[in-house]
C-alpha cells in the first residue's frame, strides 16, 4: 500500500486534502455549497478537453477550473445566483461529456474524472501539484483575515474598506485552484463532499474560527487517507469512500454539537 | 428540406419514442421547474438529479426498469431532504449537500458494481448523461402516465402552492398546510427529475428544470404565463436539441454524432441567453411585473 506507485498517490492526496480542508472552512462559512458543487464540473470539462487535444491534464482543469469561477460570476450579477450557478454547471458537464465523446476510451476516462481514481496522479504531477498546493495556502494566508471578515459580518467588512465583490471573486479563484487540484484524485462530482463534510464539523465542534480551520483540515485528511486505504484494500471506487465518510463527518459533527448545548 | 431534416429522421422507431419521451418530460420539469426557480430550490432540484442517479444505477443492477429507480429513490430522497431540514434556510444548502455527497458516492459503487459484476459498459454514460435513443418502447407509456398522473397533482395544488411560494405568512394565514404542499412540491420534483434524467442523464436533468423556468420567468411576469410559457420552450428545445443530434451524425465524414444531452442541453442554455435580450428590451418600453427572478 506504500510502495513504489503508491508513494506519489499519497502525496498528492496529502496536499488536496490539506487544501480541501482549508478552502472548504471558507465554503461553510460563506454558505457557498452550490458553487463548490459547480466549479469542479467546469474542471471536469477541462480535463476532458486536455485529453482530446492532447496537452497537459493540470493545465485543463486549471484553466477551465478559473473559467468557470468567472462565469459564474459574471452570470450572477444579471440572474439570480442559484439560476446562473445551475445552468452554468449543466453546460460545463455537457461540454465535458462532448469532449470525452471525440475520444477514444470513452467510458473508462468519464468514470475517473467524476468519480475519482486512486491512481489518478501521476509521478509527472507531483511538483505541478505541489507547485499549486502552495501557491493555494498562500492565497488563504493572504485572504484569511478579509475574507473572515467579509464572510461572517459582511457589513463590518465594508466598513473597514473590504470590498464584497472583490472578495467574492478572489474567494472563487481560490476554490477553482484548490479543485483543479483534487479532480483527479477525488473526481469532479465528489470534491465538494470533501469540501462541505468535515468543516461543516469542525464549525459545529470547534468554537473560534482558526481552531475550526486546523480541525477541518484534520478531518479532511483522516478522511481521504481513509478513503485510500479502504479503496485499495477493497478494491472498490475511492469516491464512494469520501462521499460516505464526509456525510459520517457531518452527521457526527451535528450530534457533538446537539450533545453539547442541549 | 434535407438541409434541416436528415433522412430518416420522421420515420425512426427510437426517434418517435424519443421525441414524446422528451416533451412528457420537459413538460413537467417545466412547471415544476418555474416553482423551484421562484422559490429559490434550484440546489435542492439539482441534488435531487444526483441521488436519482444512485437509483438509475440500482435498477441497472436489479434488472428493473430504469424509471422504476430514477423515481422511486428520488421520491425517497426528497423524505430525507425534508428531515434533515431542507426548509429551514439557515444551513440548507450544507444538509443538501451533504445529501448529494453521499448520494454521489453511493452512485460511484454502484456503477463500479454494475461495470464490473454485470459487464454492463457505458453504464456510467447511460446513467448520467442519458441516452434516450435506446430507451425501449415499454418506457414510454409509464413516463408519459407519471408526467401526467403529476401534472394533475400540481394542477390541483395550484393556488395553495403559489401561495406558499410566494408568502409562507400569508398562506398560513390563510391556513394552507404548508409542510404537506412543500413535501407534495418535493415530491412532484422528483418524478420530473427522474422522467428528465432518462431523457437527459440524471445529472444533466437540472438543465430541463431550470433552463425554460428561468428564461420563462424572464419572459413575462405573471405565474400562469411563466407556467405555459416554460413549458412550450422546454418541448421546443428538447425536439430541436435531438434533431441536432440526429443531423450531426451526417456532419463532417467521420460519422459520430454529438450526444443528445449535450445537443439538448446547449439549446436549453442558449434560449436562457437569449431570454435576458427579451427582457431588456421589454424593460425598455416601460415598467413591467416581475416575479423577481
Amino acid at each position: 500500500m506504500f510502495s513504489g506507485f503508491m508513494v506519489d498517490t499519497w502525496t498528492v492526496a496529502t496536499i488536496a486534502a490539506v487544501i480541501a480542508g482549508a478552502v472548504g472552512f471558507f465554503v461553510v462559512m460563506r454558505g457557498s455549497a452550490f458553487p463548490a458543487h459547480a466549479i469542479p464540473n467546469g474542471a471536469f470539462a477541462g480535463a476532458a478537453a486536455a485529453n482530446v487535444l492532447g496537452v497537459n491534464e493540470l493545465l485543463g482543469l486549471a484553466v477551465c477550473a478559473v473559467g468557470a469561477a468567472l462565469g459564474i460570476a459574471a452570470l450572477g450579477r444579471r440572474a439570480r445566483h442559484d439560476v446562473a450557478t445551475a445552468l452554468a454547471l449543466v453546460v460545463m458537464l455537457a461540454a465535458g461529456t462532448f469532449f470525452l465523446s471525440r475520444s477514444t476510451q470513452y467510458e473508462a476516462q468519464l468514470y475517473a474524472l467524476l468519480f475519482g481514481e486512486v491512481l489518478g496522479a501521476g509521478s509527472s504531477q507531483v511538483f505541478a501539484v505541489g507547485g499549486l498546493g502552495v501557491a493555494c495556502a498562500v492565497a488563504v494566508a493572504f485572504l484569511y483575515r478579509p475574507l473572515l471578515l467579509s464572510s461572517v459580518v459582511p457589513e463590518m467588512g465594508a466598513a473597514r474598506g473590504v470590498r464584497a465583490a472583490r472578495m467574492e471573486a478572489a474567494f472563487l479563484g481560490v476554490l477553482a485552484l484548490a479543485t483543479a487540484l483534487t479532480v483527479p484524485v477525488v473526481g469532479a462530482l465528489l470534491i465538494f463532499s470533501l469540501m462541505i463534510g468535515p468543516p461543516a464539523a469542525a464549525r459545529a465542534v470547534a468554537g473560534r474560527p482558526s481552531a475550526a480551520m486546523a480541525l477541518s483540515v484534520a478531518l479532511a485528511l483522516i478522511t481521504v487517507w481513509a478513503a485510500i486505504a479502504l479503496s485499495y484494500v477493497t478494491n472498490w471506487p475511492i469516491g464512494f469512500f469520501v462521499g460516505s465518510l464526509a456525510a459520517l463527518c457531518y452527521g457526527l459533527g451535528r450530534a457533538a454539537s446537539s450533545l453539547a448545548r442541549p | 428540406m434535407h438541409w434541416i431534416v436528415e433522412p430518416g429522421f420522421f420515420t425512426s422507431g427510437p426517434v418517435h419514442t424519443a421525441l414524446v419521451l422528451s416533451a412528457a418530460a420537459a413538460v413537467l420539469s417545466a412547471v415544476v421547474g418555474v416553482f423551484t426557480v421562484v422559490r429559490g430550490q434550484s440546489f435542492a432540484g439539482h441534488a435531487l438529479t444526483d441521488v436519482s442517479a444512485a437509483g438509475g444505477s440500482g435498477a441497472l443492477l436489479a434488472g428493473v426498469d430504469p424509471v422504476v429507480g430514477f423515481v422511486g429513490f428520488g421520491i425517497f430522497a426528497a423524505g430525507v431532504m425534508d428531515l434533515v431540514g431542507v426548509r429551514r434556510l439557515r444551513g440548507r444548502d450544507l444538509a443538501t449537500g451533504v445529501v448529494l455527497g453521499g448520494a454521489t458516492g453511493l452512485t460511484a459503487l454502484i456503477l463500479y458494481l454494475d461495470t464490473t459484476s454485470r459487464a454492463t459498459t457505458g453504464a456510467t454514460q447511460q446513467i448520467l448523461f442519458g441516452s434516450i435513443f435506446t430507451v425501449s418502447q415499454s418506457t414510454v407509456p409509464v413516463a408519459a402516465g407519471l408526467s401526467v398522473a403529476t401534472l394533475a397533482v400540481v394542477a390541483a395544488l395550484y393556488r395553495p402552492l403559489l401561495l406558499s411560494t410566494l408568502s409562507t405568512d400569508i398562506a398560513r394565514a390563510r391556513g394552507v398546510p404548508d409542510r404537506f404542499v412543500g413535501m407534495v412540491f418535493l415530491g412532484a420534483l422528483s418524478v420530473a427529475v427522474g422522467l428528465s434524467a432518462l431523457t437527459i442523464g440524471s445529472i444533466l436533468s437540472t438543465a430541463l428544470l431550470v433552463g425554460p423556468a428561468a428564461a420563462a420567468l424572464r419572459i413575462t411576469g405573471r405565474m400562469g404565463r411563466s407556467v405555459a410559457t416554460a413549458s412550450a420552450l422546454g418541448v421546443g428545445s428538447s425536439w430541436l436539441g435531438i434533431l441536432l443530434a440526429y443531423d450531426s451524425y451526417y456532419w463532417g465524414s467521420a460519422h459520430r454524432g454529438y450526444p443528445v444531452s449535450f445537443c439538448i442541453v446547449v439549446v436549453v442554455f442558449a434560449v436562457y441567453l437569449a431570454s435576458g435580450r427579451v427582457e431588456r428590451i421589454r424593460r425598455r418600453r416601460g415598467p413591467v411585473r416581475s416575479a423577481g427572478v
